[in-house]
């Protein structure tokens, strides 16, 4: 078992990881810029490391920086929490290289999934539903025309190197093609460097269910059920919920076992997410894989009783999962509170908070790394707290949210609090009745 | 006054730079006097407590709440007439050392005189040996760093009399 973890990230994650690290006994090393002087993080680990100035390619980003601090304190593992260098093939070979332990996935497994053509063909081979596409990248406009007309129309040009919604093209009929074609294909090069395109069916309203997976050093591999995140805006999640309103068993089953199927066929070792794009009918299609731990993982830990940050662990230490599946026992929402203004298009307000108190009750769990007289700085991203709530049934769950979240003082910054109360009461949000569609006419 | 009490308020002192204070409620009389890097504390009823916390260190004493502040390896605060004087402060992550090798001479020493790119220590980092080159030129009047011990970004290294 590792003795000592350095945790490369910030905020609510680094001390979601710090958390398990005392709980299980191993030493924790908090690396911070100077602008996260005053983070709980660095307050709770029992070392900590500045490692740089505000912006994150200097610190956060700076593997040398992070390499170095890993170094100077001895860690023997880096958790890299979600985002940064979390899903970095060459941070992944460069722990290798320097014997760490990185927790997460190995360079080849995150290469392979980080192309999403790439991963598209190998979950294709290993027998999981894709969205019907094109066979690979496509080489110039006449065979885009043609696979498109085999297809039907609509359809979704995507860059192959892609993300954040960039280099993506909904066309709606022959005509509008070429232009489409044209257009994308500038987009993908400009932010990519890569305009190699590929071509899905659209697939309309659909909704976001994501499955979470575990596998071991063993060739092992087991899921956990589902997350919904189907309330996204432009693309970012808002709230997630499990069990998914829209699940039923048979769908479960065949969803988990397609993620699992995914899992085994790229021997993944960690704990990882299958999202899968799932259409009215209830026919579900593979969109990517992401090989860390997620934001919304608390949702599942609930659901499951089972704490992930500590299945990490242990697997990265080399010790086998039974490869039981878990399924929700119980309905677990997350609304994810964003230092963000919501009547002002959502325009992040970062700032001092000056008076904070935080929900409690039966059913009620804050991940969160601020504190009366914190001051949020404008380097990072805007989320500074999840409440989750966790109950019997979904009404309850909703209910529950709805008292925690009014109860829930946040002084001195505009939070998306009074957004999330405006979705509590939504009859289509209480009826279960939304795809990823949601946002774009919810009314608040 | 419960220890953790006395203990929040010695901090407090040490970090607010006053050079006095006394506190009297019911029961009890306190006195924190800081000055030459010797705290005295007096607590009066039930019993007398005789504290001595060096003003210039690191946060607290070991205290066995689990919120204790890190041990972070930032370096103590400058003395008290520092405001003529510059830090040179580590620009990255590693180990610190005086000289390039053991048994060679040391870059700098206290009272050298040193101009603006003249290296004054090496900090290695993934098996890198990094000169470090000084922005400033000056007088050398304190290294604030031992040999071969691991610095942080920002740490102060040298205190120097600027030119």
């Amino acid at each position: 078992m590792f003795k000592k973890i350095l945790i490369a990230n910030r905020g609510e994650i680094a001390l979601r990881v710090i958390r398990t690290c005392r709980e299980m006994g191993i030493k924790t090393v908090a690396v911070y810029s100077t602008a996260d002087k005053e983070s709980l993080h660095v307050k709770f680990a029992d070392e900590a490391v500045c490692i740089g100035p505000p912006p994150s390619k200097d610190s956060y980003l700076n593997m040398q920086r992070i390499l170095s601090a890993a170094e100077i304190t001895n860690a023997d593992a880096i958790h890299p929490g979600y985002g940064f260098l979390s899903e970095n093939a060459k941070f992944s070979k460069l722990c290798q290289e320097h014997g760490i332990k990185f927790i997460g996935a190995s360079p080849e497994m995150i290469e392979g999934m980080g192309d999403k053509s790439n991963a598209k063909d190998t979950m294709k081979k290993a027998g999981v539903p894709t969205i019907p596409g094109s066979d690979g990248l496509l080489t110039d406009i006449d065979e885009a025309i043609k696979v498109a007309k085999a297809m039907k129309y609509p359809v979704i040009l995507k860059a192959t190197a892609g993300g954040g919604g960039k280099g993506m093209r909904i066309v709606w009929k022959e005509e509008e093609l070429l232009e489409m074609w044209d257009s994308a294909r500038q987009e993908a090069g400009a932010a990519f460097g890569n305009d190699a395109m590929y071509m899905e069916k659209y697939i309309q309203e659909p909704r976001h269910i994501e499955i979470q997976i575990v596998g071991d050093q063993f060739g092992k591999a087991c899921h956990l059920s589902e997350r919904d995140c189907s309330i996204q805006r432009r693309h970012q999640k808002l709230l997630e919920e499990t069990p998914s309103p829209f699940m039923t068993p048979e769908l479960r089953d065949a969803m988990g076992d397609a993620a699992v199927k995914a899992a085994l066929a790229v021997q993944y070792e960690g704990v990882g997410t299958v999202e899968f794009l799932v259409d009215k009918d209830r026919n579900f299609y593979f969109m990517e894989m992401n090989t860390r731990i997620q934001v919304e993982h608390p949702i599942t830990e609930e659901v499951i009783d089972y704490d992930l940050i500590r299945e990490q662990i242990l697997v990265a230490a080399g010790i086998p999962i039974s490869g039981k599946n878990y399924y929700p026992n119980l309905h677990a929402i997350e609304c994810r509170i964003n230092a963000e203004d919501p009547y002002n298009n959502f325009r992040p307000c970062p700032g001092k908070i000056t008076n904070l108190h935080i929900p409690g009750g039966h059913g009620v769990r804050v991940d969160s790394h601020v504190y009366a007289g914190y001051t949020i700085p404008p380097n990072y991203d805007s989320m500074i707290a999840k409440l989750i709530t966790i109950a019997q049934t979904r009404e309850e769950a909703i209910a529950k949210m709805y008292r925690a979240l009014s109860e829930f003082v946040i002084e001195g910054v505009k939070t998306t609090i009074p957004f999330h109360l405006k979705l509590m009461q939504n009859e289509d949000f209480k009826a279960g009745n939304y795809t990823t569609k949601f946002l774009e006419t919810f009314d608040y | 006054m419960e220890l953790k009490e006395i203990q929040d308020l010695i901090r407090f002192v040490a970090k607010s730079g006053v050079s006095e204070v006394e506190l009297e409620s019911k029961g009890f009389k306190i006195v924190i006097k800081t000055g030459n890097s010797q705290e005295i504390i007096r607590v009066a009823e039930p019993t007398v407590i005789h504290a001595q916390v060096p003003v210039a260190s690191a946060p607290a004493p070991v205290a066995a709440t689990p919120a204790a502040p890190a041990a972070p390896i930032s370096a103590a605060p400058v003395a008290d007439d520092s405001s003529k004087y510059v830090t040179i402060k580590s620009p990255m992550i590693g180990t610190f050392y005086r000289s390039s090798g053991p048994g060679k001479p040391l870059f700098v020493n206290v009272g050298d005189e040193i101009t603006a790119g003249k290296a004054v220590c090496i900090i290695e980092a993934m098996k890198l040996f990094n000169e470090i080159e000084s922005e400033i030129s000056g007088t050398i009047v304190k290294v604030l760093v031992n040999d071969a011990t691991p610095v942080e970004y920002d740490q102060p290294l040298f205190l120097v009399e600027p030119k």
